[in-house]
């Protein structure tokens, strides 16, 4: 029963965006549509787990000094396969995410956890972490841009819910990120004091 | 907790090679697995913008295309009779620099329909030169009689209210669609 903790630390407890406040970056600039935050978090997660994986399998073979450099390179390859098939399968979802891709190699998130947990623990316990904190991830990044979809352009997952003369630009633009952000960051603050967790 | 491999000169090398020879195979694999679905993924786009803006035809455009100073333009046409020009155009004149556009038109030069392809115009504002709001002034109009300017610059376009740098260039792009597809058909019909 140990084992599943290892899994819901990074749904709650210790959740990269509201918690550790880790990958703020593609958090900020990619939930502006319910969707785009899904296939962002999906993306990552697949990132997140298969890096752990390879670095708790590896991390005897990776002398100390050189740690950084082998990590970027496995992360990095898992990263391009998963911009490979996006671009190849998901294409209307690549084009949404852009730039986003590539840019999940410096996410925080994968190298934090990398650094921190995978190569300090075995296999199973590191898969379990990056599903964890990549669920985690994507219910905060899904949940922000539900949020800044339904203020800010009347809709849901690009389905119409208000009317379009009652939407708040502002939500979708930069600054309704960082306002939105922070106000989530708060709640679950007030949560975990609350509760305990 | 067993021991880490000591970093040395020669096992940092090693590890490193090692790991980036494995790496890189994996990324080979699926770079050749996933090469076919992306080009046919993009075909695929290419062809449904162009249904979207011209009439049925039932010829493969790929074989039926022109192209000029980086505008592309598709001759399609059902049963051997031309029903269109699906053009493939662009401006860098957008706020954010570059739009792409497919614009559709009929054989007698009117503009049957339009559609943005590429852009990185200002939510809201410029972005909305996709709404047909704002396109569907130009249906059914002949660009050589509904002058292709913003009004401002003295033509018959009604331009997005606080967006009148995409809205020009998203004339820039109409007009340069128009003028390549009005080259390729009059050398098609001095032939």
């Amino acid at each position: 029963m140990g084992n599943l903790n290892y899994f819901t630390n990074g749904l709650l407890k210790e959740n990269p965006s509201f918690v550790i406040v880790l990958g703020t970056c593609p958090t900020l600039a990619v939930t502006t549509a319910a969707v785009n935050g899904l296939g962002m978090g999906a993306a990552t997660t697949f990132v997140l787990v298969f890096s752990n994986l390879f670095i708790a399998l590896l991390k005897n073979y990776i002398p100390d000094k050189v740690r950084i450099a082998a990590f970027i390179l496995v992360i990095a390859t898992f990263v391009t396969i998963v911009d490979l098939v996006m671009k190849a399968y998901t294409p209307d979802l690549y084009k949404s995410l852009g730039i986003f891709i590539p840019l999940i190699v410096v996410n925080c998130i994968i190298l934090g956890r990398a650094e921190a947990f995978a190569q300090k623990n075995k296999v199973v316990p590191a898969i379990l972490d990056g599903l964890g904190m990549g669920l985690g991830f994507t219910l905060a990044i899904t949940l922000m841009a539900s949020i800044r979809e339904i203020l800010g352009n009347g809709s849901i997952f690009n389905l119409s819910l208000l009317g379009d003369s009652t939407t708040i630009l502002i939500f979708i633009l930069p600054p309704g990120a960082f306002v939105t952000y922070g106000f989530l960051i708060a709640i679950m603050n007030r949560i975990k004091l609350k509760y305990n967790i | 907790m067993a021991k880490k491999l000591e970093s040395t000169l020669l096992n940092m090398f090693l590890s490193l090679v090692l790991i980036s020879m494995v790496m890189s195979g994996a990324l080979a694999f699926v770079y050749l697995k996933t090469k076919g679905p992306i080009e046919e993924a993009s075909r695929q786009k290419e062809l449904e913008a162009i249904r979207l803006v011209v009439p049925e035809f039932d010829n493969d455009p790929t074989a039926a295309k022109t192209e000029k100073d980086g505008v592309v333009i598709y001759r399609l046409s059902k049963q051997d009779v031309p029903v269109g020009y699906a053009v493939k155009s662009f401006t860098e004149k957008g706020f954010a620099g570059h739009v792409e556009i497919m614009a559709g038109f009929l054989p007698d030069g009117s503009i049957n329909n339009i559609t943005v392809l590429q852009h990185k115009e200002t939510p809201g504002l410029g972005t909305k030169m996709t709404d047909p709001k704002f396109s569907g002034q130009f249906l059914g109009k002949n660009p050589d009689a509904f002058k292709l300017f913003v009004k401002k610059d003295g033509g018959a376009v009604d331009a997005i209210t606080a967006a009148t740098v995409s809205s020009r260039a998203y004339c820039d792009a109409l007009q340069r669609a128009f003028t390549s597809m009005k080259l390729v058909t009059d050398s098609l019909s001095v032939k």
